[in-house]
């Protein structure tokens, strides 16, 4: 078991043709994901570095029974080419793209939320199970099977504390990167949600950042539903208030959305909290008794 | 992207958002001569992106002309100190000259993302003016808010009940709601991340102004509005911030004296964080990128060495698919073409490691190689404050 990818994921590449989606698509083929092609509208027909490409996700749902969709369209039209693949009753979508309009996420959130779609990202690492599929930009090669749950809003802290686990030989279940914006289409709570349910996940690592109060919502979540072990760490404890950290949801603003304040509240849901990013590895192996 | 106030008040009498009447001048005389055209009193602003200006001496009344190109005198020049502004304070360049307005009451209006609901929300208050902070903070039910639907927008009777809210009535009533209506069409059309009138006054012969006026942009749909982008005054950010954006390096320069460079936002949170952990002050936030390519790296090199505080430097990078190879040999180019001579501490994972790290090794440069981020850091930290001792 595992959460949202696993064997039998069929993924279609949006903007395949460019170079970030031909490179990471070949990536993840070679983890052993089943990359079904890709799409860029005027290009169907052809193929591309050996993927089929289509003009319409539609069509690949349609003649290939593609089921996730991975998103590396340009800023400016990857707010559309999340809701084609909705629209085309892919049951999840993955955005990798960096850099999209709140206005148009905004936008596209809302829509999605008359689908059945799940959007993970944008602006994120994207998912991996290890052993089974690889979906998005993530190393695979630092990535063990195991019972550790990893999620986070931050791409290469990501890495950092996979690093840290399977050096501890503590492998992962699924690891989900929500990304780094202020819209997104999936959350803490969704992903915990789905954790604590996965009879694989044994803890739940949870890598949260400074801005907005979306750590604050997981902690009510994990004080009132979640059984298994949390383990959490908020990045920019040392961050100013008012300056935006690199992602677009990373400030701290009118005081709210401090390192602080989010460590308190997942503290006292009872999670148990790392001060410095160098021990993530070893408190989760000390919650799960290795 | 921030803009000033003059430049936004002149979006918002595009949109039909009564502002008072008023120019931008950069010396007394212009002043002068706006005041001459306006008539009677007027109030000469310091034109700088910070907010608690009134309070530093950066807003001054004038009753005529001379007096409006005394005050200019005063203002422009002047290094404005503010609770918002670097502790130097920010040079004042420009000052907007308006016709005083006859204040009967100070409301507030903004406009914003809400992230937790993943829409626009409006918010208003019946107490605006310069204390909207201890208001939002003391007594919260004084803020009302509408959230826009986020494919229809702000309806009409949200117009109204939050012109109701700011307790309008009357032909200030209908003022207001258009007032909202347009400001709500800017904010959209032109992609602000906010939106805010403080105050908004109603003055003593009954109409609804934007007395000020703070519009900022959603830097990542810059790319469609090209006139908002030609706003942008680079005087107003640190240069070393606008020498790193040139790069696509993402810099924020901090007061400490342990340099970062990291890739990622998260990963570079995190390391900003395990210095200070380790006793240590980070100067500086840098996201070089997911690619880290060497002329990247001799960019950020460059940038991190010319802070005169900075006494060490430490790089931290997690890349897998990124080549510590490639990384060796960009480091080592960056530190004899520009002749770095501060402490370097180098923590890499990611592929051809030992090959990186053998080539680092015979550079024969003074580089310290770093097991992981903890040792990495506590290395960069004792470097740093031995050099400062």
């Amino acid at each position: 078991m595992s959460i949202l990818v696993d064997r039998t994921t069929r993924v279609v590449v949006q903007g395949i043709t460019g170079k970030e989606g031909a490179f990471h698509a070949a990536r993840c083929k070679e983890y052993g994901t089943t990359v079904v092609g890709g799409v860029t509208p005027g290009k169907g027909g052809t193929t591309h570095e050996g993927f089929a490409v289509w003009n319409t996700v539609e069509e690949a749902v349609r003649q290939e029974g593609a089921n996730c969709a991975l998103i590396f369209v340009p800023p400016a039209a990857a707010a559309d080419a999340i809701m084609e693949a909705a629209a085309a009753g892919v049951p999840l979508v993955i955005g990798i793209t960096e850099g999209i309009p709140v206005a148009d996420m905004v936008r596209a959130k809302h829509y999605l939320a008359s689908t059945s779609s799940r959007l993970i990202g944008p602006n994120c690492p994207g998912v991996i199970t290890p052993g089974q599929a690889k979906i998005g930009i993530m190393p695979g090669h630092i990535h063990r099977v195991g019972p550790g749950g990893v999620v986070s809003r931050s791409g290469t802290l990501t890495y950092e504390v996979v690093g840290q686990l399977s050096a501890r030989g503590i492998g992962q279940s699924t690891c989900v990167g929500i990304g780094g914006d202020p819209v997104n289409g999936t959350s803490f709570v969704d992903v915990l949600r789905l954790f604590n349910a996965d009879p694989e996940t044994r803890a739940i690592m949870m890598i949260g950042e400074i801005g907005g109060t979306a750590e604050e919502d997981a902690a009510a979540f994990i004080e009132a539903s979640v059984t298994k072990p949390v383990v959490g760490f908020i990045c920019g404890q040392t961050a100013p208030p008012g300056r935006r950290m690199g992602h677009a949801g990373a400030i701290i603003a009118g005081g709210k959305g401090t390192a602080a304040e989010k460590m308190k509240a997942l503290e006292a849901a009872g999670a148990t909290l790392v001060r410095s990013p160098a021990d993530m590895g070893a408190t989760v192996g000390k919650v799960i008794g290795r | 992207m921030k803009v000033h106030e003059h430049q936004a008040k002149v979006l918002l009498r595009e949109f039909g958002v009564p502002v008072p009447d008023g120019d931008v001048a950069e010396t007394p005389a212009r002043a002068r001569d706006i005041a001459q055209r306006l008539g009677g009193r007027v109030v000469v602003k310091a034109q700088v992106h910070a907010g608690g200006r009134g309070k530093a001496g950066g807003i001054k009344v004038a009753d005529d002309a001379g007096g409006a190109e005394a005050a200019a005198k005063q203002i422009l020049g002047m290094r404005l100190k503010t609770p918002q502004t670097p502790p130097e304070g920010i040079l004042v360049r420009s000052v907007w000259v308006e016709q005083a307005s006859a204040i009967e009451g100070e409301l507030y209006l903004s406009m914003t993302l809400d992230r937790a609901r993943s829409t626009h929300v409006v918010m208003a208050s019946e107490s605006g003016g310069m204390d909207i902070e201890a208001v939002a903070e003391r007594t919260p039910e004084k803020i009302i808010r509408e959230w826009a639907h986020p494919a229809l927008g702000l309806a009409d009777f949200q117009t109204r009940r939050l012109a109701f809210g700011l307790g309008l009535a009357g032909a200030a009533f209908k003022q207001g709601v258009t007032l909202i209506r347009q400001l709500f069409r800017l904010y959209l059309a032109k992609d602000c991340s906010l939106a805010e009138i403080n105050p908004l006054v109603l003055t003593k012969d009954g109409r609804v102004l934007a007395l000020d006026a703070k519009l900022n942009f959603d830097d990542n749909a810059l790319y469609r509005h090209p006139d908002v982008v030609a706003l942008r005054d680079i005087h107003e950010e640190d240069p070393l911030d606008v020498e790193a954006s040139k790069y696509g390096l993402n810099y924020i320069k901090l007061d400490g004296n342990v340099a970062c460079m990291v890739n990622g936002a998260g990963l570079a949170m995190a390391t900003m964080d395990i210095v200070k952990l380790s006793g240590g002050e980070p100067a500086n936030f840098l996201d070089v990128g997911g690619g880290a390519s060497p002329e990247q790296i001799e960019n950020a090199f460059r940038i991190l060495s010319s802070d005169p505080a900075v006494k060490a430097i430490f790089i931290n990078v997690f890349g897998g698919i990124l080549r510590v190879d490639r990384l060796a040999q960009g480091v080592i180019s960056a530190v004899r073409t520009l002749g770095v001579t501060l402490p370097v501490v180098l923590r890499a994972e990611g592929t051809n490691v030992e090959q990186g790290k053998q080539m680092l090794a015979d550079s024969g440069l003074p580089l310290v190689m770093a097991e992981d981020m903890g040792a990495g850091a506590r290395k960069a930290v004792e470097l740093a404050n031995r050099t400062s001792a």
